[in-house]
């Protein structure tokens, strides 16, 4: 089987036949490893390019996304079973006193869709909720959102919370929401600071491939 | 009883106008907003600060700091009358004291500027709608409903002259549906769960302004709205469909007019110009000068029928000139100055008309707010008997009149766009008049984690 063809069926946002195709590669024995990257991954990378280029909108993209999580039902165990892990996994969430959650959201989906493990912790998020979730799973990233000129301040407030348990270093900090620039992120000692989901994705993606080595 | 509006509020098109509407409102200091006169409507927030108990005296200091700027530079540009409007941000709506307190800092400030100078002002004081801190959102009661009603109490008692909110009930589906581009889970949204809430909602702050000397004013469909605009501008969604959201929202914003608010309608409501058309009320705009807040399509267009035009809200920084709420005041008041100015010349429908044609053929959310769109779809929303049906109304008429305006070349879309606009018109079709039929047929497609129904009367 050619993963092309499921990286298309991807793509147009089949659920039902990104399923079909999963089950067929793996009964053809192809590596769920190769299923991952060239059928899954191939296909969000096709679908962030495409909307990078002006030519899909986001719906279209959450609709390959959704397409690759059913695909990934049928793949998942088989993964885990043999052990291959994610590229990289992600602590996400809007800081403390701040519900605004859209952009988050967006993050999120197409971290998920450069392969990185995703945990969601919503909005309104304490520091210590980040921490405790980033040490649980054994994050790489910890990505804060915020929205409001008086909520920034606890992203600054979360990173010392890391800083005061004494495992700053362990993460890769990235933050982005409308107030916020580059010049923010580094006054509060974050790594990243990206202006939209696009750049966010791809910055993590390098980030965590480079921490990886 | 609620107010009920079947017919447009004017009979020629020429009468809808920049600064007149036939039911102007009058405020404490005898400012009449929509008297023949737009005014500036400055808002403004702090800067990046944490605010508890430890920096609450320096964001007092920080509020008293603006309103000596701003009000200095109105008194200097000759400002016939500013409108401020205080927006809180959660944490001194979670502490009603806190933000009561910054509304007294405002009022006194104005009342000082009107005692030495006589610049006639008003303080619009909003509270945001805290009740979505709770996931899924309570609407109809718990603390943050509580603290919410103790702030409408207190502004009013602090001297506000207006209360107006950005409410957010339905907001909880409408997000999932806007990045979707799923114009039917937008209509349930803004149709069902946000007509819902805001006559629950508005019922409230009508009895409750009412009782404490302060003026209903309007609400904004802001994050609905909006959102799906500053989705547009970013290439998330296509514009289509975030013009059609705009019109969409329209019939929600009527709801707080039903139950009794007399504007003039929030700044940040860009539906206003359909609610002045079928209310008479006035309204607020903002545009090109809310360019310090986020980017708009509409710029121009928006001032075309608003009554106070405003910047958005800008916080306290420092600009070459001087802090940035200065600034803002200085761009709002010479805007207003010329439009002010074209009327006394009698060019005042010229004006207007400009303001209209620079950005209606350029971006269809700009189109759907020409005066002489809004009046013909208004027209068309008035024919549904409940917000619902307006609601459904709303949207397919948008669509209708997009399509026509598109193939008639009258305004510019990507030929990307093109497809939602029949993507959008067969979903609508789809959509029953009986909105508890409608709930029947998506309740398999909505996220029970995320609302609960017995908060909007659904059970």
């Amino acid at each position: 089987m050619d993963l092309k063809e499921l990286s298309s069926v991807v793509q147009t946002g089949s659920q039902k036949k990104s399923k079909e195709l999963v089950k067929k590669a793996l009964d053809e024995k192809i590596e769920p490893v190769k299923i991952l990257n060239d059928g899954m991954i191939e296909a969000m990378s096709e679908v962030g390019v495409k909307f990078k280029n002006n030519e899909i909108y986001v719906p279209e993209m959450l609709m390959a996304a959704k397409a690759m999580a059913a695909g990934m039902k049928v793949l998942e165990p088989i993964l885990t079973k043999t052990g291959v892990k994610p590229v990289g996994k992600a602590v996400i969430g809007t800081v403390k006193g701040d519900l605004h959650d859209i952009g988050k959201n967006l993050v999120a989906m197409m971290m998920k869709g450069t392969g990185i493990e995703i945990t969601d912790l919503g909005v309104d998020a304490e520091p210590a909720k980040f921490l405790k979730t980033a040490e649980k799973i054994g994050a790489d990233i910890v990505c804060m959102s915020a929205l409001l000129t008086t909520t920034m301040p606890a992203m600054d407030d979360t990173i010392k919370e890391f800083e005061k348990a004494g495992v700053r270093d362990k993460y890769i900090f990235m933050v982005g929401g409308a107030p916020l620039s580059d010049e923010y992120a580094k006054k509060i000692g974050a790594d990243y600071y990206t202006p939209d989901a696009g750049s966010a994705a791809e910055v993590a993606k390098s980030a965590v491939l480079k921490k990886s080595k | 009883m609620a107010n009920v509006y079947d017919k447009l509020a004017y009979d020629k098109l020429d009468d809808f106008i920049y600064g007149s509407c036939p039911k102007p409102v009058k405020t404490k200091s005898g400012l009449v907003v929509g008297g023949g006169e737009i005014y500036p409507e400055l808002n403004f927030t702090l800067p990046a600060m944490t605010v508890d108990s430890n920096t609450i005296k320096d964001a007092y200091k920080i509020y008293k700091e603006i309103m000596d700027g701003a009000l200095k530079r109105a008194v200097e540009l000759h400002a016939p009358g500013v409108v401020l409007e205080y927006e809180t941000l959660p944490e001194f709506t979670i502490h009603p004291e806190w933000g009561i307190e910054v509304s007294k800092i405002i009022v006194d400030a104005l009342n000082e500027y009107n005692a030495k100078y006589g610049l006639k002002g008003a303080l619009r004081a909003t509270p945001n709608d805290i009740r979505e801190m709770n996931r899924p959102p309570i609407m109809r009661g718990g603390e943050y409903w509580e603290e919410m009603q103790q702030i409408f109490e207190g502004f009013g008692k602090a001297g506000a002259d207006f209360l107006a909110i950005e409410s957010t009930g339905g907001k909880e589906i409408d997000d999932d549906a806007l990045v979707n581009a799923d114009i039917q889970k937008v209509i349930f949204a803004l149709g069902v769960l946000g007509c819902r809430d805001m006559k629950f909602l508005w019922k409230k702050m009508v009895e409750m302004s009412n009782a404490n000397n302060i003026i209903p004013s309007g609400d904004s469909a802001c994050g609905f709205a909006n959102t799906a605009m500053v989705l547009a501008e970013r290439g998330f969604i296509p514009k289509v469909f975030a013009s059609v959201v705009r019109v969409t929202a329209v019939p929600r914003a009527l709801v707080a007019f039903e139950e009794g608010a007399v504007g003039p309608s929030k700044d940040c409501a860009y539906e206003g110009a359909y609610l002045k058309a079928i209310t008479g009320f006035p309204i607020a705009m903002e545009g090109k000068s809310a360019a310090c807040a986020h980017f708009s399509p509409i710029g121009n267009v928006a001032a075309a029928v608003a009554d106070l035009w405003s910047n958005e809200s800008v916080q306290q920084v420092k600009l070459l000139s001087g802090m940035a709420p200065v600034v803002s005041m200085e761009q709002l008041i010479y805007d207003c100055r010329l439009m002010n100015e074209a009327k006394r010349q009698g060019k005042g429908t010229e004006l207007r008309d400009l303001l209209a044609d620079s950005d209606s053929r350029l971006d269809p959310q700009a189109y759907v707010l020409r005066p002489d769109v809004v009046f013909d779809i208004s027209r068309g929303i008035l024919k549904g008997k409940t917000p619902f049906e307006r609601t459904k109304l709303a949207a397919q008429l948008t669509v209708e009149k997009l399509k026509k305006a598109i193939a008639n070349k009258e305004v510019k879309v990507e030929k990307r766009e093109l497809r939602w606009i029949d993507i959008m018109e067969n979903q609508i079709e789809d959509v029953p008049d009986d909105e508890l039929e409608f709930y029947d047929q998506i309740k398999d497609d909505l996220d029970f984690d995320k609302f609960l129904p017995k908060e909007y009367g659904l059970d």
